[in-house]
């Protein structure tokens, strides 16, 4: 069967894209299944650095776009994950050395290769997000409880929509129930609210997060993190099986709530 | 706007700028293109920028050199016209537009009515979100929510059939007798003719609600009754 093409975007900054990509793929490939990932924030890598396989670059994805390499050379080899690949993003050009039709060749190239593909999206709405685009079966719309992110969420949707890549579903980074339930952070339902799309998981706010990020070893791979679970409850709903969702705040109002809201579509 | 010296023209279009080169050689044309575009830095910055060639043979390294050191300097180059199939295929293959005449996908529209009634409205069914712009020199119906960060600018009144959050400003060419209606009225801001108001706080139970200039000539919303 060929690839699922998934690329996560936000609009806004610093939300949690290449976070999410890092873990979804761990999630995916713990599962089992063939993953590749591929950073598109050219100029700005990091997703090498989450997953640990920052010393490993030796060819980056303009080297296979420009025709100094072949696409096996670029994919480097999870250390634990042996199913888990990622081309990384050059570091030393910009986002106007991959333009929308290269990243269709190049994904192309990889479908019959493996089940899933995973891009990052740099932020911004501008060239390298729609190379991001431009390839993708599926868009997931990462967001933080928060008015500003929410608004950038609302705006990329918007462009989506106007391109033909479909509404995407939506992940919600960092929650924080304590502050939703004192009425100081925009609740799960809030923001389905405004944004009126399918939602695919809410992931806590989690210090581990960043622990884990900064040793290149993504969360999804600690089975006592909440947001580790949330992730691999994500990847296991892009393989099409039905994962309730987490009880965030110990009450089940919240799955409640969010079980309301997705069945509605 | 317009700019000659020996090789290069530029002229300004609706969405950016055309180049046109003649057919002297591709390494003088493309240096003299970065020479004018160096010396007036801050015309160029940020320029959408569309390259008619001519009759030049292009390949992908020349074309990618010169998108390369545009995009350096803050240019996007979209489209490269050509009387070469070669050039064409270039561009074609750098995911480059070879047309400039196919307008870009547009998300602020700009709707113009010729004989423009009274009763002229236009149907929006579909939620407008962050980023939409839309402006008519009618009347404005929207079955759907306006979110945040969207605008609508009409010179008739504005229906919200759903919740209003964003912008919307109604009789945008002075005619203070605009009214704008929406089953949930909490946008951003609302202006009438010259008023402008930023309103109230989201309510608990919203429900529907128009508003307009009263006779104190202040714009104020009010439950709306039938009849």
């Amino acid at each position: 069967m060929p690839a699922q093409v998934i690329t996560i975007t936000s609009g806004k900054g610093g939300v949690g894209k290449t976070t999410a990509v890092a873990n979804l793929a761990v999630g995916l490939a713990l599962e089992g299944a063939k993953v590749v990932c591929i950073d598109g924030d050219i100029g700005l890598r990091n997703l090498d650095v989450i997953l640990g396989l920052e010393n490993r670059i030796v060819y980056d994805i303009v080297d296979v776009i420009e025709g100094r390499c072949r696409l096996k050379q670029a994919m480097i080899r999870d250390k634990k994950l042996p199913e888990l690949y990622l081309i990384p993003a050059a570091q030393t050009r910009d986002k106007n050395a991959v333009s929308p039709s290269d990243m269709n060749r190049l994904i192309k190239d990889l479908r019959n290769d493996c089940d899933f593909v995973l891009i990052d999206s740099p932020a911004g709405i501008e060239r390298g997000f729609k190379n991001a685009i431009a390839a993708a079966d599926r868009v997931l719309v990462i967001t933080n409880p928060e008015v500003s992110a929410v608004r950038d969420a609302d705006r990329v949707i918007g462009i989506l929509e106007a391109e033909g890549k479909g509404p995407g579903a939506l992940i919600i980074n960092r929650l924080n129930p304590t502050l939703v339930k004192n009425h100081n952070m925009l609740s799960a339902d809030d923001v389905l609210d405004l944004l009126a799309v399918e939602l695919i998981g809410v992931v806590p706010e989690d210090e581990n997060v960043i622990i884990s990020s900064n040793r290149g070893a993504p969360v999804a791979f600690d089975s006592k993190s909440k947001a580790g679970q949330a992730f691999r409850n994500i990847a296991k709903r892009l393989r099409g099986e039905k994962v309730p969702f987490l009880d965030l705040d110990h009450t089940g109002g919240l799955w409640q709530q969010l079980q309301r809201l997705t069945g509605r579509k | 706007m317009s700019e000659t010296n020996s090789l290069i023209q530029i002229k300004g279009l609706r969405d950016g700028l055309l180049v046109s080169l003649d057919d002297a050689p591709w390494e003088e044309q493309r240096v003299a293109l970065l020479t004018q575009v160096d010396s007036q830095q801050a015309f160029f910055q940020g320029a959408r920028l569309a390259l008619d060639v001519a009759s030049q043979v292009l390949h992908v390294n020349e074309l990618v050199e010169l998108r390369d050191q545009l995009s350096e300097r803050g240019i996007s180059l979209w489209a490269v016209i050509s009387e070469s199939p070669t050039t064409e295929k270039t561009a074609q293959l750098l995911g480059l537009a070879t047309r400039i005449s196919k307008p870009r996908p547009e998300e602020n529209r700009h709707f113009s009515v010729e004989n423009l009634g009274e009763e002229t409205a236009l149907f929006l069914s579909r939620t407008l979100r962050s980023g939409t712009r839309i402006e008519f020199a009618g009347h404005v119906v929207v079955l759907g929510d306006v979110n945040p960060g969207a605008e609508i600018v009409a010179e008739g009144n504005v229906i919200i059939w759903g919740r209003l959050r964003g912008m919307v400003h109604a009789g945008a060419k002075g005619n203070r007798n605009a009214i704008i209606c929406a089953l949930d009225l909490s946008p951003t801001q609302l202006r009438i003719a010259e008023e402008v108001s930023a309103i109230l706080k989201p309510r608990e139970n919203p429900e529907p609600e128009m508003a307009r200039i009263n006779k104190d000539g202040k714009l104020q919303a009010e439950l709306w009754s039938p009849g």
